[in-house]
């Protein structure tokens, strides 16, 4: 009975629409027919008609032009013209930086000293802590190529207990301040209520900034730094990790998009969050606002306040930044918010709705690839922008998150160094990084422009380019002692590790007080040996990067090793598939001591490793670069006053590099740890200081990286068929099964 | 613990069940309607169709038609450009609008011929062939949309490539006249020569209000960011000449220096460059003797030896592009195309195209008081960034210098990623030639993360009616702790999973014809990836400690190494 009355009403309803169709014709679309023929007929408009009269030529090259400009303007003259002209709101590096300071001595950063009686933030200290740390630094100010005041500028809102008074008079007074030339300014909150300006309330002159929420407008850009908002607990060194500890796919969690945060009902910035109510609809687009901030908030409160705050109440903000796909960013009474920062650690891909935000670091990071940029004007398509980003955009982004936060967010000492980082570029301009150095692992701050302008002289870019290293490599035997006999281990090491089809040359560091060997004791070898004589003979010269290592890899060795030649040639080809790891033989694990406290190393036979000494590893030459480069000297110099640890410093900086363990090979010799105090050994390791002093280095190594940034690993690589029970000869590493 | 995937001995039904004469009931009420729509619907639109395409050919149209309009003295000036306008303050983003395919639409203003009161055009060339080209193009695209209402992003028809040929104030009246204009808001337009003598200003010096501009040679102090576009001053070479794509490599000379207009100071110290580095540098300049004209353009002499240009820039590493009156010129282009690595020096120049395009892995910029140290600078440069440089140089003019349309496209795909930033293009895709895009691997799990146990793991197993060793495995496979789901894909078509614990014996081992239809798949699907993806390796992951002479019990894994 009922179906049968669905029928009818249906059937009636199609007989209807067709005799619509046939005799009413214009009826019901009057207007639909009515704009068609007006395209139809009206067409001379559209399209463009691709004129094919015969038209005049664009001439590019006008030598009138060109000629007037030879005789009027020198272009040294504009050049200086332009200097002068363009100031204040319209520097640029070109008018308002005096890049002569910079070429003596390179990029030097000079603090001023700081003055008694000022008081200076917490925050603003570890700034400065971590500038005078860096390798940038220098006390000298005529060497110096950018000057940091030790004036708390981080704070310029005056309602602020942290804010300084009279900083003009006291800029002024600055005997160096040369009305800003090469200054750099620091500075988290500008303005205060009810306009928050972006005025920092003195005469910054033809000095830059470096500013959190700074606005496209008064951004001057390749000028100006735009850096991100952080609390005064952000930590000064290491940071934590990201919390993403593993990918899921499909890669949404429990909600789509969430917010959680104050509304302002009133004033600059309260238009966004107060029409967010509009997007909420409590299932998996989570937007509260509370009104219920500031002392007298019950005078102002709408009628939506009392439901808004119940709703708010709620939910838990840890609870949702974890487990929300997207997270809202939108403006505050100022553009920039911590919420940006703790999105971004949290995996939740950023939002932003802050119209005329300069996103931090916008200079050199790419943000779309790690945060939506929405715009305030179109709240209310965000749902439905979101949920229109496919699975693997989320992935993406929500990787590069974690990425850029490890990169360059996680610390006070990151930010001041990208900060740093940037600016260098600028100053050195051919060698900068590009883009694909800021924005792919390891990023900037590990990639240092200084040692190639090529991609692919990197670890790190071959599989993004689509190359291969070097098919070869270049042993580096650490020399020690004198060469008094035939028999000494280096000699057989030097023939195995030049018998290896991969081996390109073998450079021999003569590090020993007696005089270098003559040429004729060295064994004939079909690759070339070179011998060089180590810079004041210290543990770092191993890893220093000569210029005679050709290869992308290096072999590094103890003159002591015992390697064969299957040995070298397997952990090569290993290599290849891993060339920003270590790779190599004698593997060594750390732990955390609970009862000392502090980090331990072990050398005991244990199911897993984090570092791979270099005794016997094949690693990129990049890292003798970074080594040398990157380390402060204070780590190097306590490496070279022990002759000890170098081993362990290398590892520690891959890994921190990497963020992935090393790897270990097979090898022939198993190792006994009765062998170690062997005569053959070398003293070094006979020595019972030299366990004690490599616990000591962890801990120092460990509290400069501010994290430990060793990992562990429980895998080793063996050849395939590695002592399956098939015949040797079809093995091709078979020398390596044979004790 | 057995989970498997059961399917109904039929599919799953996509109508529901109804009595068969409802059914009919219901397939004949839908044909008459579908037969109806159709017949009306060929009714409405043929005729039309018919009329319109007949009309489009005989749209074979002259500039001459286009209508005449004067302009008044008095005709409002629009202001000149805001230098702060941005995205979003000066840019109506409600006109775009949301749509499912995150494009903007581009509305092109039919063609007219301003005239000022007393009859004289406001451009002494009008529509050059280049802006015909350009909006041609741009007509052709997806991008453009001929109703007014729909569009995002307006074009006028008034042609300001050349800032020379137009009269200034002229010209903007006529913009303001445009009947869209409305403070120039989401207008967008082409210029690649601005300023004039004597301070060649850097951008169009036409009033437009807050219209974006496309323009060749911004610098630093003019050029807004994320709002302007800055595009190259197109080289007419790049349709008349073909120079075939020349393999990266050394070059004859190293350095190059073709360009004409060079100011005196600069060639001076070009000269004193070549004095010290001898034939690693080519110093040409205009060939005195010849005649004026277009052949001019086409050849370059030093020293009375005459070369054919733009060919002879194929011949060197590095090609010198020096400012001239204008921070922009058109031997980018050709240097570009002819694989060259340009040497750009043009204190405060906006790249083409640098919102996108990452110009350290096509070019060398230098700045102009480091003109001397040109040589030693280049020198420093490894080979193989050179080659790459090469090949990069090459793909940018390909992608993005090679035509009107090439350079139109790229301007609107940027405005574009700005309004749809979340559908943007790519750093890969805007930069990677066509031999990376193959070559390289982006992996999608990029992140170095070493995932915790806990989550543990999902085992796929593959079977297709092999039910005993499909038991066996799952029971090994389920003694495993870090197993957190078990999916079994029954492949086979014909037969039905078994029910509980019923198994059939099948035979041991692989036949050959099973492995013969491996490696058939393997060829099938190296060809559909176009490359071979699997790699070669000599290595095998196994836990440390692994067959080492070393008591089983203190090891991780125990038993895989003694078996």
């Amino acid at each position: 009975m009922q179906a049968k009355k669905r029928y009818l009403i249906s059937l009636l309803t199609g007989a209807f629409l067709v005799v619509l169709f046939y005799f009413g014709g214009g009826v019901p679309g009057p207007a639909a027919t009515g704009s068609r023929s007006r395209h139809g007929y009206n067409r001379p408009e559209q399209p463009w008609p691709h004129f094919s009269d015969p038209l005049q030529h664009l001439s590019p090259w006008d030598h009138s032009d060109t000629e007037e400009y030879n005789v009027h303007i020198s272009p040294r003259q504009k050049r200086d013209v332009n200097s002068s002209v363009y100031k204040g709101k319209r520097c640029r590096m070109q008018s308002c930086f005096d890049f002569s300071l910079c070429q003596r001595n390179g990029f030097k950063v000079y603090v001023y000293p700081q003055q008694k009686g000022e008081k200076i933030s917490e925050s603003y200290q570890n700034i400065l802590s971590t500038i005078e740390g860096s390798r940038f630094y220098t006390s000298d100010p005529g060497q110096a190529c950018l000057f940091v005041l030790s004036l708390d500028t981080l704070d310029r809102d005056q309602l602020s207990p942290q804010y300084v008074h009279n900083l003009k008079t006291k800029v002024q007074s600055l005997p160096l301040w040369n009305n800003g030339r090469n200054h750099l300014i620091f500075n988290l909150y500008s303005g205060t209520w009810p306009d928050y300006t972006e005025d920092l309330g003195f005469d910054i002159g033809q000095a830059m900034l470096a500013k959190a929420s700074i606005s496209t407008e008064n951004f001057r850009p390749n000028f100006d730094v735009s850096i991100p908002l952080f609390s005064k607990e952000h930590p000064r060194t290491g940071g934590d990790r990201g919390y993403l500890k593993y990918n899921t796919i499909p890669p949404f969690r429990k909600y789509m998009l969430v917010f959680k945060g104050k509304r302002y009902l009133t004033g600059i910035g309260s238009d966004t969050r107060n029409a967010l109510y509009h997007v909420h609809n409590a299932e998996d687009v989570v937007l509260l606002t509370t009104c219920k901030h500031g002392k007298d908030w019950q005078k102002h409160k709408d009628a939506r306040c009392d439901k808004d705050n119940a709703e708010y109440e709620k939910y838990d903000y840890r609870e949702m930044l974890h487990n929300s796909t997207f997270c809202l960013v939108p403006r505050g009474r100022r553009l920039g918010s911590f919420r940006f920062l703790e999105a971004l650690q949290a995996a939740c891909v950023p939002v932003m709705l802050s119209n005329g935000w300069e996103l931090p670091f916008s200079e050199v990071i790419d943000w779309n690839t790690a945060a939506v940029i929405g715009d305030e004007r179109l709240l209310l398509q965000i749902p439905s922008t979101v949920r229109s980003i496919h699975q693997d955009k989320i992935l993406a982004l929500r990787q590069q998150t974690q990425f850029l936060w490890e990169a360059y967010f996680s610390s006070v000492e990151k930010i001041v160094l990208t900060t740093l980082e940037i600016i260098q570029d600028r100053v050195l301009q051919q060698t900068s990084r590009s883009n694909l150095m800021w924005n792919s692992h390891p990023g900037g701050l590990f990639t240092l422009p200084q040692y190639s302008s090529y991609l692919g002289d990197f670890p790190f870019f071959y599989s993004k380019l689509g190359i291969k290293p070097n098919p070869r490599f270049t042993a580096v035997i650490h020399a020690v002692t004198p060469l008094v006999s035939q028999s000494q281990p280096i000699l057989k090491l030097l023939v195995s590790v030049a018998r290896s089809q991969y081996c390109a040359q073998i450079i021999v560091l003569w590090n020993c007080d007696k005089p270098l060997p003559a040429k004729h004791r060295w064994p004939a070898t079909s690759v070339p040996i070179i011998v060089i004589e180590g810079e004041n003979k210290v543990m770092s010269s191993r890893f220093q990067p000569y210029d005679s290592i050709i290869s992308d890899a290096v072999l590094s060795l103890d003159e002591d090793t015992v390697l064969s030649t299957t040995e070298v040639d397997f952990a090569f080809t290993v290599w290849q598939s891993f060339p920003e790891r270590i790779v190599g033989y004698p593997a060594r694990s750390h732990f955390w001591d609970n009862n000392k406290e502090r980090w331990g190393y072990t050398s005991k036979w244990t199911n897993d490793y984090s570092m791979v000494l270099t005794g016997a590893a094949i690693y990129h030459r990049y890292y003798h670069f970074l080594y040398t480069n990157f380390l402060p000297s204070s780590l190097k110099s306590m490496v070279d006053q022990l002759a000890n640890c170098e081993d362990i410093l290398m590892n520690f900086l891959v890994s921190a590099v990497t963020k992935l363990p090393p790897i270990k090979v097979t090898q022939k010799k198993q190792y006994k740890e009765t062998m170690m105090g062997q005569s053959s050994r070398a003293s070094r390791w006979a020595d019972p200081d030299h366990f004690a002093q490599r616990q000591t280095c962890m801990n120092k190594f460990a509290s400069w990286f501010g994290v430990m940034p060793l990992v562990h690993s429980q895998m080793r690589l063996d050849p395939i068929l590695f002592k399956d029970q098939v015949s040797i000869l079809r093995k091709k590493y078979r020398e390596i099964e044979r004790l | 613990m057995c989970a498997s995937v059961k399917y109904g001995s039929r599919g799953p039904a996509l109508i529901p069940r109804m009595k068969t004469k409802h059914r009919i009931y219901y397939i004949t009420l839908f044909s008459v309607v579908l037969l109806g729509l159709i017949a009306t619907g060929m009714f409405q639109f043929w005729p039309h169709s018919i009329e319109s395409s007949a009309e489009w050919s005989l749209d074979r149209r002259s500039v001459h038609d286009a209508p005449l309009v004067r302009i008044p003295m008095s005709s409002p000036i629009p202001e000149r450009g805001d230098l702060s306008c941005r995205m979003h303050t000066c840019f109506d983003v409600y006109r775009c609008g949301y749509n499912p395919k995150n494009k903007i639409k581009v509305y092109i203003y039919p063609l007219q011929r301003f005239v000022d009161e007393v009859g004289v055009p406001i451009s002494s060339t009008g529509l050059s062939r280049e802006y015909n080209d350009l909006l041609s193009a741009i007509s052709d695209s997806d991008f453009y949309t001929d109703d007014v209402s729909r569009a995002c992003l307006f074009i006028p028809s008034i042609d300001v490539l050349n800032q020379n040929s137009l009269r200034i104030r002229e010209t903007a009246q006529a913009l303001a006249m445009l009947p869209r204009w409305d403070k120039g808001m989401n207008h967008l337009l082409f210029n690649m020569l601005p300023g004039g003598p004597p301070d060649y200003n850097t951008a169009l010096d036409v009033p437009r209000d807050r219209a974006l501009l496309a323009g060749g040679g911004f610098s630093t102090w003019t050029y807004r960011q994320g709002y302007d576009v800055s595009i190259p001053v197109y080289s007419p070479l790049s349709a008349e000449v073909d120079l075939p794509e020349r393999q990266p490599g050394p070059r004859r000379y190293f350095i190059l220096s073709s360009q004409t207009a060079i100011h005196r100071e600069y060639r001076v110290e070009l000269e004193r460059l070549k004095e010290e580095n001898g034939e690693a540098l080519l110093l040409l300049d205009k060939c005195s003797n010849l005649s004026q004209g277009l052949a001019s353009v086409r050849k370059r002499c030093y020293k009375g030896q005459v070369y054919d240009y733009p060919q002879i820039l194929q011949e060197s590493s590095f090609c010198v592009v020096l400012r001239g009156a204008r921070l922009g010129q058109a031997t980018l282009s050709d240097v570009l195309q002819a694989g060259c690595v340009p040497v750009i020096m043009a204190d405060s120049y906006i790249l083409p195209f640098s919102e996108v395009l990452d110009w350290k892995r096509a070019s060398v910029v230098i700045p102009e008081e480091k003109l001397p140290e040109m040589y030693t600078i280049l020198k420093s440069i490894p080979h193989r960034q050179v080659e790459e440089m090469q090949r990069q140089a090459r793909w940018f003019w390909e992608a993005y210098f090679s035509s009107m349309k090439a350079i139109g496209m790229t301007t609107l795909q940027i405005i574009n990623d700005r309004i749809y930033p979340y559908a943007a293009r790519t750093y890969e895709e805007w930069n990677n030639p066509p031999v990376v895009k193959w070559t390289s691997v982006n992996s999608p799990l990029f992140l170095p993360l070493i995932p915790p146990r806990s989550p543990g793991f999902t085992a796929v197993v593959l079977t297709y009616d092999r039910i005993e060793s499909l038991f066996r495995v799952i029971t090994e496979i389920s003694k495993v702790p870090s197993l957190a789901k078990l999916l079994v894909v029954w492949n086979n078509q014909n037969k039905s999973p078994p029910e509980g614990y019923k198994c059939s014996m099948i035979s041991e081992g692989l036949t050959s014809f099973f492995f013969l239809s491996r490696s058939e798949c393997i060829n099938k699907f190296a060809s559909v990836f176009g490359t071979m993806p699997l790699k070669v390796v000599e290595h095998r992951a196994d836990p440390v400690l692994y067959k080492d002479d070393f008591p089983e019990k203190l090891k991780s894994f125990p038993n895989i190494g003694s078996l």
